[in-house]
């Protein structure tokens, strides 16, 4: 490199190699969110070795190879690294136009969950297994097909300057866009992802600049919607005890309270600084179940303590927190929406997570973003980073 | 590329996503604030039940420790039984649950499959019993009697039997070498409350659920030492119970040895002797009662006089230790604790009291010195003393003229006492005292009476010395309901009452009259009376009265000596003492005892003794018999048995020829004497910590008698038949031919059933 270069006005100066324009003043790498993409791989990073903890002893899950969900972790990072980087190479705006095909693609891919083709985990139908020992969880990447197809939807006209706020049609029409998969998920059962769902279209509708009657008609929806889902019986009853479960843990310690209540020993019995990685005997003694997925939290609580625990919940906090900005500062709505919506899906599910393993919310299997194992998971939500670095690198650059 | 400017987005949106951020940061907060809630508020008690659910103990009991006799014979030690216990871990991964294997093993030790499965049950509310009280992670005992036949079938097939195991176990045994039971001197174990547990958790031995604790005697003294520490294992185990580590774990420490200065073979003849002086005196006629006499109880204390360590204690009636073995049936429970059986658990050496009678008068006798009589003056032994209309009557009335305080103890001359206290009672100002000398009453206490002697034995008596301060406190006590029942012209009880009421706190003549010779209301208990008469013998100094005489560790190389500690000197002076030992020798040689130590070899062992017969209202005498030689002190008594020398004498000069070796004719062989001189040292402990025990042959008793047969009945009352056999006097005579032997020492023409009536006039107390 030369002198001369660092007075080049970015745009102006001549062709330069690939690489050298994504390190320049204005390249894509001075504006991609460091903060976010260092916290996901510091996060995926923790998870694996929290992963490794709650499994290298299970020889009945890990098939006698003690880093068979080490490496596979790290290999799903590694993957969903290569995916944000083929979302952000290819950039939201060029996906926008691909929005119906994603869309119906991941609609037929948990429509084939339904057939015979899907399998069950967990008491959820919502499964596809793959030849190799790999399955897909459809339902994972429908939650980004939704924040896609309605963000194209509603913010569509609202873009093209046509009005300030999408009008009361198009919001019907995304809302008909979020309800078809999201029926079709609720018949696997799996509620835990229709819940995200259900709050994914609430951030994105409050972020569309939707009229106030449409979210507070939502939200009553939700409601209603719940307490009919309630009363006619649609729950299994496994679902029910899990919520009477959260009422009151003490109610039966060693059946459904049991996982909340041994979570909680866990996490409680770190401490400050915790018992050490792999040293948590409630880890070692496998007495949280599916430690290494829904409950991966409990490992960090124990082992890791206060600090480790707490440094989880600040690295999402980071995540968050830069979606957050990424939402405001980008100019146009398209960008805005699927920013928000990414922010409703990462923090409800974070919330719930964490919030279920603390005992402060029921127990639904959904996953930590980033720390639970999982390969659709972890793809889905990287390529959700991917979507918040590229609408953070197309926004035009302001002083 | 857009082409709404920045500044053209909607405020509502703006807005809207700084609400998102807001709602976001609040649930992240509560997250964290949650978090620090559990981790950091609730952090120990979530780690206390963290680790209350990974670590399970398996506890290796620590063998109890032996107690032994001055010669290292175990009079309780453990014994090995084959204990078939299951696993229960071992048997639920099996997929039967382990039916299969528990159904094979009934069939072993011939039991029902039913019932085996029962006893590794656990227990909860809705289970009965049997089933498993212990931790689950504790093998089950399923037997302790297995035969070593099906201990090796169970062993040899272990495929066939995976989770069982058979092993020998220790168990308590109180052995009775020689037949000595020593049963209430031993004490007994019983298992650990819960109360027991909670209380000593936070000491230095903090109890085990599986521990059987000493409850009396010796067992309860040197529970600490003979208990030991059982080694605790703690497993890491994992959510099914599988151990996934072995986590810090205690080292057992085997209880340590009490070496003791009790000897079985004096133990099991002092046993013999006071049974069978008790069956002779519920055969003699009680002349004042016109009734058998009772010898409801009775005790004996064998005493080294140099150093107060017990060499023998007996207590009657008694019982077999080894009931409480293996716990106790609720119904032997009751009849041990009966008021039927007359409280065999009741030590009565130690807890037992009674007023002393006669054997009290080196008391009186020094209190007189002490107060500035003469003890070679000259003092009226008239045949009645009369204070105030009373008449106070010598024993049998008789009369021998002024003779001194010497003689006045070989003879037991009441009067003679009754005239000093009386005087003395005068000088400190009769019913109205003015700062009171009190000398006989100081005597007392100055004895050790009225305290605790501090054996070490639990739950001693302190006995009582009927003072001043007791007078008034008892008074205090019990005015009202005397002033309630009491009438001048009433019953015996009711006047008794009447001028308790009046006068009660106050120390009256005849108080002072009846306290000179040991009647009225003090109280005393046989090893009160042991320690004094001991150190009368060792030149006056009283010792607490020990029986533990070394704690041996289990190795060996650990012994703590337990030294004798004495409580006081007594309070006469070197010429007092010797006049008084020469004036209790003439009680053997031509006083009250002397015909029961006819023939004994005075010259080579001097005998010195005391008879007492003490009065207790509606009841009939007790018997109280005080000795000493050079060695041994010798104490006995027996409540409602008759006098002194008359119910105890021959069986505390049975006691003697056993210890000496006297024969018949006054010869003394050393071959035959159990122990002539006190155990001195400490038996042998091997380097590998092992005490070899001299033999003992199977009864004592049998081998001192080698032409008579010992008495076929049991010593102690039989729990399984019914306990008054104890209390109730025996009267048939087909076992007459029991007492022979007892004319060994009384005997020689003077057996007290031919000649009872010519004796008691010349046997006085």
């Amino acid at each position: 490199m030369t002198g001369a270069n660092s007075f080049q006005v970015s745009g102006y100066g001549p062709e330069k190699a690939g690489w050298t324009r994504v390190f320049a003043r204005d390249g894509m790498a001075r504006r991609l969110d460091w903060p976010i993409l260092l916290a996901s791989v510091a996060l995926s990073l923790m998870g694996s070795l929290l992963v490794y903890s709650a499994t290298r002893n299970r020889t009945e899950l890990n098939q006698g190879d003690q880093y068979y969900f080490l490496t596979r972790h790290l290999l799903n990072t590694g993957i969903g690294l290569a995916l944000m980087v083929g979302v952000v190479w290819l950039g939201h705006r060029a996906l926008r136009t691909a929005v119906p095909v994603l869309y119906g693609a991941s609609v037929f891919l948990i429509l084939l969950v339904l057939t015979p083709l899907g399998s069950t985990i967990n008491g959820a139908h919502s499964w596809i297994k793959l030849p190799g020992g790999f399955s897909l969880q459809p339902s994972e990447f429908v939650k980004i097909t939704i924040i896609l197809g309605m963000a194209m939807l509603l913010a569509a006209r609202v873009d093209a300057g046509d009005r300030p706020h999408p009008d009361h049609r198009t919001v019907l029409q995304a809302l008909g866009l979020a309800v078809v998969p999201m029926l079709i998920v609720m018949l696997m059962p799996d509620l835990g992802s229709v819940m995200v769902m259900v709050i994914i279209v609430l951030g994105v509708l409050l972020a569309s600049g939707a009229s106030n009657r449409w979210v507070f008609g939502l939200l009553g929806a939700g409601t209603a919607g719940a307490l009919a889902v309630w009363q006619l019986g649609i729950l299994d009853d496994y679902q029910i005890a899990r919520f009477a479960a959260f009422a009151n843990p003490a109610l039966d310690p060693a059946g459904v309270g049991y996982n909340t209540n041994q979570a909680r020993i866990a996490i409680g019995s770190g401490g400050l600084t915790g018992s050490g990685l792999f040293q948590g005997s409630q880890t070692t003694g496998r007495f949280v179940p599916e430690q290494q997925t829904d409950f991966v939290f409990t490992v960090a609580g124990e082992e890791l303590g206060f600090l480790g625990a707490g440094l989880i919940i600040a690295l999402l906090g980071v995540v968050l927190w830069r979606a957050c900005k990424i939402a405001r500062q980008t100019t146009d709505l398209y960008g805005t929406i699927v920013a928000a919506g990414i922010v409703a899906w990462f923090a409800f599910q974070t919330f719930e997570n964490i919030g279920m393993t603390l005992g402060i919310m029921p127990v639904t299997g959904l996953p930590l973003p980033f720390v639970s194992y999982g390969g659709s998971s972890m793809f889905a939500v990287w390529m959700a980073v991917g979507l918040l670095q590229s609408i953070t690198v197309q926004r035009p650059m302001s002083a | 590329m857009t082409n709404i400017p920045e500044t053209g987005r909607s405020t509502r949106v703006q807005t809207r996503l700084v609400v998102i951020q807001v709602l976001v940061l609040s649930l992240l907060a509560t997250l964290g604030g949650r978090l620090w809630y559990l981790q950091i508020r609730q952090g120990d008690e979530y780690a206390a039940e963290a680790s209350g659910n990974h670590v399970q103990q398996v506890v290796q009991p620590a063998p109890r420790g032996s107690i032994l006799d001055a010669r290292g014979v175990a009079l309780a030690d453990n014994e090995t039984r084959l204990v078939v216990s299951a696993s229960r871990t071992d048997l639920l991964k099996m997929k039967d649950d382990g039916k299969a294997v528990l159904t094979k093993l009934a069939g072993v030790l011939g039991m029902e499959p039913e019932d085996v499965m029962d006893k590794v049950r656990l227990c909860d509310a809705e289970t009965p019993q049997p089933c498993w009280n212990g931790s689950p992670y504790q093998p089950i005992p399923v037997t302790d009697e297995a035969t070593p036949k099906q201990a090796l079938q169970i062993r040899e097939r272990a495929e066939d039997f995976p989770g069982i195991t058979a092993e020998p176990m220790a168990v308590r045994r109180y052995a009775a070498p020689g037949k000595a039971n020593t049963g209430q001197v031993l004490g007994y174990l019983s298992p650990v409350t819960d109360e027991e547990i909670k209380k000593a958790e936070d000491t230095d031995s903090p109890f085990l659920r599986s521990d059987q604790v000493g409850r009396s005697g010796l067992e309860r003294q040197y529970d600490k030492a003979l208990r030991g520490k059982a080694g605790v294992t703690r497993y890491e185990v994992d959510n099914l119970g599988r151990v996934i580590g072995e986590a810090e774990s205690d080292p057992g420490v085997p209880g340590s040895n009490l070496v003791t200065s009790l000897d079985a073979r004096v133990q099991r003849v002092a046993e013999y002797e006071l049974n069978e002086a008790m069956k002779a005196a519920r055969k003699e006629m009680d002349r004042n009662t016109n009734r058998l006499y009772e010898a409801d109880a009775g005790a004996v204390v064998v005493m080294e006089a140099k150093t107060g360590r017990v060499v023998a204690m007996a207590s009657n009636p008694t019982y077999d230790p080894n009931a409480w073995v293996g716990g106790i049936s609720a119904k032997d429970y009751k009849k041990l604790t009966g008021k039927e059986s007359n409280y065999p658990l009741l030590n009565r050496a130690t807890q037992g009291q009674a007023a002393p009678g006669s054997i009290f008068k080196v008391v009186s006798t020094s209190a007189a010195v002490e107060a500035g009589y003469d003890f070679n003056g000259g003092y009226d032994c008239s045949s009645s003393y009369s204070v105030g209309g009373q008449v106070f009557k010598n024993f049998e009335s008789a009369s021998y003229g002024s003779i001194d305080l010497g003689r006045a103890l070989e003879l037991s001359c009441d009067t003679v006492y009754y005239r000093l206290a009386h005087q003395e009672w005068k000088k400190d100002g009769g019913m109205n005292p003015k700062t009171p000398n009190d000398y006989f009453y100081k005597a007392a206490h100055e004895f050790g009476l009225g305290e605790k002697t501090g054996i070490d034995l639990p739950n001693e008596v302190s006995g009582r010395v009927p003072d001043r301060q007791w007078k008034q406190d008892y008074w205090k006590a019990n005015k009202d309901a005397w002033c309630r029942t009491g009438k001048k012209d009433g019953s015996y009880v009711e006047k008794l009452a009447y001028e308790g009421c009046l006068e009660g706190n106050k120390m009256r003549a005849g108080d002072a009259i009846n306290y000179s010779i040991g009647q009225g209301d003090t109280l005393v208990t046989p090893i009160q009376m042991a320690t004094i008469y001991a150190a009368i013998s060792n030149g006056g100094t009283l010792y607490d009265p020990s029986i533990g005489k070394a704690i041996v560790s289990p190795d060996g190389k650990d012994v703590q000596a337990i030294t004798p500690q004495a409580h006081g000197k007594l309070p006469i002076s070197k010429t007092t003492l010797a006049q008084m030992d020469d004036a209790l020798a003439g009680v053997a040689t031509r006083g009250t005892a002397a015909w029961r130590f006819e023939g004994w070899p005075q010259d080579e062992i001097p005998m010195h003794a005391k008879t007492g017969t003490a009065e207790v209202h509606g009841k009939q005498t007790t018997s109280w018999f005080a000795t000493y030689t050079d060695d041994y002190a010798i104490v006995m008594t027996i409540s409602q048995g008759g006098t002194g020398s008359g119910a105890s004498g021959p069986a505390v000069r049975n006691i003697y020829d056993a210890l000496y070796g006297v024969s018949d004719d006054g010869k003394i062989d050393t071959r035959k004497a159990l122990l002539p001189k006190p155990q001195a040292k400490l038996p042998t402990i091997k380097a590998d910590g092992t005490i070899p025990a001299p033999k003992v042959s199977k009864d004592v008793v049998k081998d001192l008698l080698p032409d008579e047969k010992a008495s076929p009945e049991e010593e102690y009352a039989p729990i399984d038949e019914q306990g008054q056999a104890a209390t109730t006097p025996t009267q048939n005579g087909d076992n007459r031919d029991t007492r022979r032997h007892r004319r060994r020492g009384g005997g020689r023409g003077r057996g007290r059933g031919t000649t009872s009536g010519s004796v008691s006039r010349r046997a006085r107390t």
